[in-house]
């Protein structure tokens, strides 16, 4: 990752989806003049469609018990999906503690 | 195919008395919906699977479960302007021969899709989506879901869905006009006994060779159909209960067809606490039980809407599973039941087909 690039950590469930990698790296350039969380899910959305759409229903709003973190903030505490991203920031998807028995 | 609440499991036999077992696939996936499609040069089976975390998905196999294909963004999505987003698939059916690439979806939120790629990529069908009904339709315990699709075995215009819990609509014109088809149908929590809509249906079943005659398992009362679905009238002599939540109609025998009833809305338990199938053989004027080689101790489970099923043979099979994991069949017509798979996960869904 450099200083101009997103890193997005993809939980080992949905790394089929990036072709085994654990992390997608973004150039912040490519998400447009004030990036966001939105925007960044945008863009994957374009390159990965099938991991944006596990984190993101068809109306793109954040699947319920999946949370994404910009650094070690969860953006359902911060601003959603208009939370800012910058280059540098580690944004990772991360699935919550549910499911049951 | 048993789909279950944490995944898939495949049975196979040569014989349909000894079955092999396997799975689960899409494990803690739940898989409300699965079909096996044998209009196709290769049979496809298909299957609707929710993760809890992921969301809902539709897989399809060419190779009989050995690989399964994920349609690329999604093979059911609602489009934007909609507002909506897909809680699971309820129901995937192949419609008729005549249209081997046809399947149907039932979803929740209740609306009906349809694929014209044998289930790779569906679209939604509007007539029933923006029918002036939708936005008073209720929702049942499981959702505001569209679980039960009827294509007409020869007339690609007739379909019969059914909902929890708005009840049931059939369309004549291949789906772009929708009529509410409950007449005759009790709705038991409303003030009016026989609203327009309302109803909570859990399960239509039509005879392929007498497509007319739908037998139907609502929220409370067992019915039939001989008019193609316009009027209902009650066929419950011989059932010790009319709760109960699958309908399975014979695969050849018009006027054959197999409940399993429940002793009530507010006691969801098989009565006399045993696992016991019922069937009609006299198109619903009367029903036996059968239990021949069932459990003799007592039983507390259900059998979900989705969890029966027959197969095509002759003499017919006829399956259906627990929601304390138990799978049993019967290679003759339910004669004589023997077990298919044990200690799985809750069955949610079940379908049978000879292979090659």
């Amino acid at each position: 990752m450099t200083a101009t690039q997103v890193q997005v950590r993809v939980p080992a469930s949905l790394r089929s989806y990036t072709g085994g990698r654990p992390v997608v790296d973004v150039d912040i350039g490519a998400l447009g003049g004030d990036p966001t969380v939105g925007s960044l899910l945008d863009h994957l959305a374009a390159v990965h469609p099938d991991l944006e759409r596990r984190v993101r229903d068809e109306q793109r709003r954040l699947r319920r018990h999946v949370n994404v973190f910009v650094g070690t903030e969860n953006v359902r505490d911060l601003s959603e999906q208009g939370t800012p991203v910058a280059g540098g920031d580690e944004v990772a998807i991360i699935p919550a503690v549910s499911g049951g028995a | 195919m048993i789909g279950t609440r944490k995944g898939l499991f495949l049975a196979r036999s040569e014989d349909r008395a000894t079955w092999a077992v396997e799975g689960p696939a899409f494990p803690m996936n739940a898989v409300y919906a699965v079909a096996v499609d044998t209009r196709r040069e290769s049979p496809r089976l298909l299957v609707g699977a929710d993760s809890e975390h992921w969301g809902p998905s539709v897989f399809h196999s060419d190779d009989l479960g050995a690989s399964w294909d994920e349609t690329e963004g999604g093979a059911l999505r609602f489009p934007v302007e909609t507002g909506a987003a897909l809680t699971r698939a309820w129901q995937l059916q192949p419609a008729g021969a005549d249209q081997p690439d046809v399947v149907y979806a039932g979803v929740e939120p209740a609306a009906l899709f349809r694929s014209d790629d044998g289930g790779a990529t569906f679209s939604l069908v509007e007539g029933l989506w923006d029918h002036p009904h939708r936005p008073r339709w209720q929702p049942g315990g499981g959702g505001l879901c569209l679980h039960t699709v009827v294509p007409h075995p020869t007339d690609a215009d007739r379909i019969v869905v059914a909902i929890s819990a708005a009840g049931t609509y059939r369309t004549e014109d291949g789906g772009k006009s929708w009529q509410a088809s409950n007449t005759g149908i009790q709705a038991l929590h409303e003030p009016d006994p026989f609203p327009e809509f309302g109803q909570c249906v859990h399960k239509i079943a039509r005879n392929p060779a007498r497509p007319d005659e739908m037998f139907l398992q609502n929220h409370g009362g067992v019915y039939r159909s001989r008019d193609g679905g316009e009027t209902w009238e009650t066929i419950e002599d011989g059932l010790p209960a009319t709760f109960g939540f699958p309908m399975v109609a014979h695969p050849h025998t018009p006027g054959t067809a197999y409940a399993f009833p429940l002793v009530a809305d507010a006691h969801r338990m098989p009565p006399e606490d045993r696992l016991r199938v019922y069937r009609t053989t006299d198109g619903g004027d009367s029903w036996h039980g059968l239990d021949a080689g069932l459990p003799r101790e007592p039983a507390y489970s259900t059998v979900l809407r989705d969890a029966m099923c027959a197969d095509d043979e002759p003499p017919a099979g006829v399956y259906f599973g627990t929601r304390g994991g138990d799978v049993f069949g019967s290679a003759d017509e339910g004669e004589t039941w023997g077990s298919v798979a044990r200690y799985l996960p809750d069955i949610l869904s079940l379908r049978a087909a000879r292979v090659p």
